[in-house]
């Protein structure tokens, strides 16, 4: 175990994948000698050259288009849109095209392509680089959608992805890179896609949260147990496919659940949550499900109103204790 | 079909291709002095009169209502695939379009699986869950058709920048049409690949219209040709009608790929003989445009060659006629006879299987 920064663990992955395959490569804006607008690549271009480290034209839509074509062939890009909002001007390639792929060819074409991203409510970054958009890839069938919340889970899941033989959506957020944690040295350490982690043991509540919402669950799960509530924190790392289990069976021994979004509260991933729960453990619930979520707003920029918004560990120690 | 329009299509038989920026038109060498034998000669006219019957078979086929959805024939722009393809090696790729028919069977494709994916069936390409408009094959090279207009460009990007990353002598084919020449990846995937001298030829078959809607109310440049000067790379415009012009200028845009020297940009320009689909009312054009069309017929024009230049002899011609005929209606037979998809096999094929450890799905 190293302690390492959220940002340097995902260059770890990286860079040791592409140690491991030659067919692995990174692709994005000012990612070559730049090392990427957030430094996460910082050093990669010095020791893998331009050509493995490729610094893009500005332009989503061929970035993106390029890396999905290069992967139909076989290569395994990882191609950065750098903020996810970017994302809005090259879903065709995504949405369209490496989701299809698999099943349009009837399993013929495989699409192992990773589109790593970044999304979230920043320090007053705007509309245009704050939105929470995970919801849309995970509601599209032949995508793998990840969520990382520690450097840990960034290495080992980035590293299935590349590993994958699937388009996999990796989404950051913004305000993780600078987090410490420890990281497994191991070059074959793995988080598998689709498995989730119960970050904090509990027996009175459960709360499911996902990337930075995850660190706020841990807080209030801390503020809670000085005020005598056991909360367990389960964040499901991957939304598709969602750890079903890891969800259900902790519902199914606190009776309660809080389910935690950083997007607008309508149609978000917290109420697939909220309806598995339901599905799965109806009988268990000893009160309906509370979601934890901003209002159906865009997201403004003035701190004075950009904080009225996000979700904060407060908002869940007061939503877990209505339930009680 | 439309009546009292004034017809305004572009014709350049006159002068079968144009490299710009230069605007020379250069008198194509023809076919006595180009590398093709006659045997090769008629190989494309075989090919290309598959391509015309099956499409006029599935046709008739989807006005019977046993093929589903919009049906895009290749009819009168099978010259184009069918030179396209006489240069294409094992491991080259091909991002096709809707009308991408044509691309398939021009590189070898099964009519059988071709048909029986038409039909939705189990035994066709893709096991009847891509249909007429999402065909796809792996050999002798990845070749995908696309629902979305536009969507070959950056997959054939894609292609050639995996090309490009193993140093491979492959190239990667991207044909759109007019209209996808004015969608934003034209632009995007152009200059990257022009950036990073991507072994890419991208083919544009103009065929003069976008469902109903005109080039000449739709393309800013004269010639999509045009635009290779805004992206640093040749732009040629060529007769699409004319087999062995196609041929010669695919066969420099290819060798050129081949040997890293970059993209290059070819506009084919031809037209379509049916409407953009089977049922199109048509009221964009007239019936005189059409007939006048009729005359440029790719296939006339390869027969005229062989019978009056290669001497070729009717009863040659007639024999694969034949042939064609007896293989089309034998796969689309064999189509019609064959088993719908298993319901189990709906929810297979969404995402790969994995082959390495530790990784769900």
């Amino acid at each position: 175990m190293k302690n390492m920064t959220y940002r340097d663990a995902i260059k770890e992955a990286v860079r040791e994948e592409m140690l491991r395959d030659p067919d692995v490569f990174i692709m994005g804006e000012d990612v070559g000698v730049f090392g990427n607008v957030f430094k996460v690549f910082w050093g990669l271009y010095d020791e893998f050259g331009p050509e493995r480290v490729r610094s893009t034209p500005l332009s989503e839509m061929a970035i993106a288009g390029a890396a999905v074509g290069a992967a139909c062939m076989g290569s395994r890009p990882v191609a950065e849109i750098m903020y996810i909002d970017f994302m809005t001007v090259c879903l065709d390639p995504i949405i369209n095209q490496a989701a299809k792929l698999c099943y349009n060819s009837g399993g013929q074409i495989k699409c192992p392509v990773v589109i790593r991203t970044q999304g979230g409510i920043g320090k007053s970054k705007g509309s245009h680089h704050s939105q929470s958009l995970e919801a849309w890839f995970a509601h599209t069938p032949g995508l793998i959608t990840c969520m990382p919340s520690t450097p840990a889970d960034a290495k080992g899941m980035l590293k299935a992805a590349i590993r994958s033989n699937n388009p996999v959506i990796f989404i950051e957020h913004k305000l993780l890179y600078a987090t410490v944690g420890p990281v497994p040295e191991d070059e074959d350490y793995i988080v598998p896609l689709g498995k989730g982690d119960v970050k904090v043991e509990g027996d009175d509540v459960t709360i499911v949260a996902t990337s930075y919402q995850v660190v706020n669950a841990i807080k209030a799960a801390k503020i809670l147990e000085e005020k005598g509530i056991s909360a367990e924190v389960v964040d499901p790392r991957t939304l598709y496919p969602l750890d079903e289990d890891i969800i259900v069976n902790s519902v199914k021994k606190t009776g309660k659940a809080v389910v935690v979004q950083e997007s607008p509260e309508k149609y978000g991933i917290a109420s697939e949550f909220a309806y598995l729960i339901q599905e799965k453990a109806f009988d268990y619930l000893d009160a309906p499900v509370k979601r934890v979520a901003p209002p159906h707003v865009v997201v403004p920029y003035s701190p004075a109103l950009e904080d009225l918004i996000r979700p904060e560990p407060e908002h869940i120690v007061k939503a877990v204790e209505e339930l009680m | 079909m439309g009546k009292g329009l004034e017809s305004r299509v572009r014709d350049v038989s006159a002068c079968p291709f144009r490299v710009f920026p230069k605007e020379v038109c250069l008198s194509r060498k023809g076919v006595e002095v180009l590398d093709l034998t006659k045997n090769e000669v008629l190989k494309m006219y075989e090919t290309m009169l598959t391509i015309r019957r099956f499409e006029e078979t599935a046709a008739q086929m989807a006005r019977e209502g046993i093929i589903y959805g919009s049906f895009h024939t290749y009819v009168g722009e099978e010259a184009i695939a069918t030179a396209v393809a006489a240069h294409l090696r094992k491991g080259d790729a091909v991002a096709s379009t809707h009308r991408g028919n044509g691309h398939f069977i021009a590189w070898g494709a099964d009519l059988k699986r071709m048909f029986a994916e038409c039909l939705g069936k189990g035994n066709g390409y893709c096991k009847g869950k891509g249909g007429k408009m999402h065909l796809a094959m792996t050999e002798p090279g990845l070749i995908s058709a696309n629902g979305i207009v536009g969507a070959g460009l950056p997959l054939g990007t894609g292609f050639g920048l995996h090309l490009k990353m193993r140093n491979s002598d492959n190239v990667a084919i991207s044909y759109f049409g007019d209209g996808a020449a004015n969608q934003g990846a034209f632009h995007e995937c152009v200059n990257m690949a022009s950036v990073w001298k991507l072994p890419v030829v991208y083919i544009c078959e103009n065929n003069q219209y976008a469902i109903s809607t005109s080039v000449n109310e739709s393309l800013s440049a004269e010639h999509v040709a045009d635009r290779g000067v805004g992206y640093g790379i040749p732009g040629v415009l060529v007769d699409g009608n004319d087999v062995f012009a196609v041929y010669e200028v695919v066969g420099e845009a290819i060798k050129r790929a081949r040997a890293g020297e970059g993209p290059t940009l070819v506009e084919c320009l031809t037209y379509r003989l049916r409407g953009h689909h089977e049922g199109d009312i048509q009221n964009y054009r007239t019936e005189e445009e059409v007939e006048e069309w009729k005359k440029k017929d790719p296939i006339l024009r390869v027969k005229k060659a062989l019978l009056e230049n290669l001497g070729a002899t009717e009863e040659e011609l007639k024999a694969i006629e034949e042939k064609v005929e007896k293989e089309v209606q034998e796969a689309a037979e064999y189509a019609k006879n064959s088993p719908w998809p298993e319901p189990e096999t709906l929810m297979e094929d969404i995402y790969a299987k994995e082959e390495e450890d530790g990784v769900v799905v």
